[in-house]
């Protein structure tokens, strides 16, 4: 999380002691690298093991729909025709909602907590903070079901339907549960993540910058400016880790999305997202190129994932002009 | 099979544990279907108790039951639908049905305005849940429901967004009663939904409808008694409205003993009989007809019986429809050809 310059590989080793403790410090220290690295590489060895095992499980789908599984919006086990696009979608735009209503909340308390508030303000806050990132999910799915829902279905829907009902993003009836109540949920869900790694990077910025800044004659608005440009790699961490955190959010978001797999455009209509599906027909799937199926669909998820992360990478490294000390951040 | 290993990793370890913690004769166990668990787990107690024979029931889903029942690491599975045709083929050897208890899927609905119970017919079901009737002040369900005022909201179909036998009765009635569905939809565990909400598990669609003016959904009939949810009187094939309750249950059971007794997995749902309520459904225990250790065939044929007998009269308790006499001969006459090692299983 580091983004001074307390890079551990610029860091000059301690003096070995002379004489005969080098030879059994050398062993100890290859014995502790090999270790390391073990422990290292099998997280790739899970990665890898999980993505052949999607693969291996996939392989009927695979072979029955080929690319065709990707945009195609039928899912339906009767006839054993299975398309993913409904919830490629689903996942997409709920995360994507999420992100944008949690995107500002969450900075906006963090550079609070980090830059205006009294300290111990600032760490009771962060404290309750990380507690609501500890909540099951399966606690925000009930929310959102029994305490979101009647004020969205009550309130806001019908608001909506009246002022922006021109809109196709909000055509059709107010039920309460649909794509708008998952990404509210989802919001809410990933805000803490935002806030407490977010706050960490804030202050674990130096304090000349803002020093320097204020000393310049900025204003303080202007000095967190500053501090939140030189942040940016690893705001985009926290960005990226609360992304990845609705993306494969489950639980909460099948008890409010509506689990229908109807594509549309607005937010008051149920959606489906690929968690959800895995979630809801898994165990009940009796046809082979059903549950092939659902097993691709994880696999369709799991590169998603992948991809979403190299792009984060690609563009802190962009967004530093590669500068590995920054870069490495994120 | 493509599908198994994700799952034979998890359960296969558990009930591998469970298996070797418990491999005495004197022990069984079974694995499938969460509908009918209360009454089994019930069933397992009062048997141990009298017995002193333990089994134990891993309520993973119908479609995981199945898959243990192939992988041969249960002594009997539990399913709430029969196998097909394909997937009985698809069996290393020869698999019996025993249906053990029947339920029912009812509608619950949530109109706070109205007075008397909803009344329903075939096509208006079908027309709600193919989205071709949204409102409530629809002409065709005026007409099932003479002078009764019904409220112009929108209606939100409710349906299990997870697989579940219940849906697999309810749409299995929906094909029976209405080419349209038959042909768009079909029947299953899941469907491609033409329209409205999903709720996971009978609670989530309970309270979707619970929470929701307008909404209408299935659930299954023990639930929804216990839940007190409104639930509405069908049509049924012989044009009488008739309410969800376990002596309706039992009466479309009945009403199909003749067609159970050609092929025990026939779907009981629209029954001919006047008292019967349409969507109905037994839940089965699946069994190999023959199997390798002749004292756990024993122990597992004995049990079968004494669930016939004596724990039909628990499954009342427990809002479960019983089964009806003739079904109950029908099981036993199928206990009576069990095998082990190709010789007959004694009592």
């Amino acid at each position: 999380m580091s983004t001074g310059t307390l890079d551990p590989r610029d860091a000059a080793l301690p003096a070995l002691p002379r004489g005969r403790g080098v030879r059994a410090g050398a062993i100890v220290d290859r014995a502790y690298h090999v270790t390391l690295t073990a422990v290292a590489l099998s997280v790739f060895a899970v990665v890898a093991l999980i993505g052949w095992e999607c693969v291996r499980g996939a392989m009927p789908a695979i072979r029955a729909f080929g690319f065709r599984f990707l945009v195609s919006t039928e899912w339906d086990p009767v006839a054993e025709k299975f398309g993913a696009l409904p919830y490629l979608y689903g996942t997409g735009l709920s995360s994507a909602l999420a992100l944008l209503i949690a995107l500002p909340l969450g900075l906006g308390t963090a550079v609070y907590l980090a830059e205006l508030a009294p300290r111990r303000v600032g760490g009771i806050v962060a404290f309750v903070v990380e507690l609501l990132a500890a909540i099951p999910s399966i606690v925000y799915g009930i929310w959102g079901l029994f305490v979101l829902a009647p004020v969205l279905r009550a309130s806001v829907e019908p608001w909506l339907i009246a002022h922006f009902g021109f809109l196709p993003l909000f055509r059709g009836f107010p039920f309460g549960i649909g794509m708008l109540n998952a990404a509210l949920v989802l919001a809410v869900m990933i805000v803490p993540t935002i806030v407490s790694i977010s706050r960490e990077v804030l202050l674990s910025m130096p304090r000349s910058l803002r020093e320097a800044a204020l000393g310049l004659g900025a204003t303080r608005a202007e000095a967190i400016a500053v501090t939140l440009d030189t942040a940016r790699p690893g705001l985009l961490g926290a960005v990226i880790l609360a992304l990845g955190r609705a993306l494969g959010e489950t639980m909460a978001v099948t008890m409010v999305i509506g689990n229908s797999n109807v594509m549309t455009l607005s937010l008051l209509a149920p959606g489906a997202t690929m968690s959800s599906v895995i979630a809801n027909e898994f165990t009940e799937a009796t046809g082979t190129l059903h549950m092939a199926a659902l097993i691709e669909v994880a696999l369709v998820l799991l590169a998603v994932t992948i991809v979403v992360n190299l792009c984060a990478r690609l563009l802190v490294i962009w967004s530093t002009g590669g500068r590995r000390d920054v870069a490495g951040a994120a | 099979m493509n599908a198994e290993p994700l799952r034979r990793v998890a359960q296969s370890a558990l009930l591998g544990v469970l298996l070797a913690t418990s491999a005495g004769a004197q022990n069984l166990t079974g694995a499938g279907a969460t509908f009918p668990y209360p009454i089994y787990s019930k069933w397992f107690d009062v048997y141990k108790q009298k017995t002193g024979v333990e089994i134990n029931y891993q309520s993973i889903g119908s479609g995981a039951g199945i898959q243990q029942v192939k992988a041969g690491t249960v002594d009997f599975g539990a399913s709430d639908a029969a196998l097909s045709d394909a997937a009985l083929k698809d069996m290393p050897r020869r698999v019996l049905h025993f249906p053990t208890v029947a339920g029912a899927v009812v509608l619950a609905y949530n109109l706070p305005d109205l007075k008397v119970p909803l009344q329903l017919s075939p096509d208006v079901i079908v027309g709600i849940y193919l989205g071709r009737i949204t409102t409530w002040n629809d002409k065709r369900i005026a007409a099932v429901n003479p002078g009764v005022r019904l409220p112009a909201a929108p209606i939100l179909a409710v349906h299990r967004s997870d697989g579940s036998g219940t849906t697999n009765i309810f749409t299995l009635y929906l094909s029976a009663v209405s080419g349209p569905w038959k042909e768009l939809v079909g029947a299953n565990t899941s469907v491609s939904w033409p329209s409205g909400v999903g709720g996971k598990g009978n609670e989530g669609v309970a309270g979707l409808v619970r929470q929701t003016p307008g909404a209408i959904g299935y659930v299954e009939l023990a639930y929804a008694k216990q839940n007190k949810l409104a639930a509405a009187s069908l049509r049924n094939r012989a044009g009488n409205f008739v309410e969800p309750s376990l002596a309706s249950t039992s009466a479309a059971v009945a009403a199909a003993a003749a067609a159970l007794a050609k092929d025990v997995r026939t779907p009981i749902v629209n029954a001919a009989a006047a008292d019967a309520y349409p969507i109905a459904g037994l839940t089965y225990l699946l069994v190999y007809q023959d199997t390798k250790d002749p004292k756990r065939a024993r122990v597992l044929s004995n049990f079968i019986r004494w669930a016939m007998r004596d724990g039909q009269e628990l499954a009342a308790s427990l809002d479960y429809a019983r089964l009806p006499d003739a079904v109950i001969q029908m099981n036993m006459a199928t206990l009576a050809t069990l095998t082990a090692g190709g010789k007959k299983v004694g009592e």
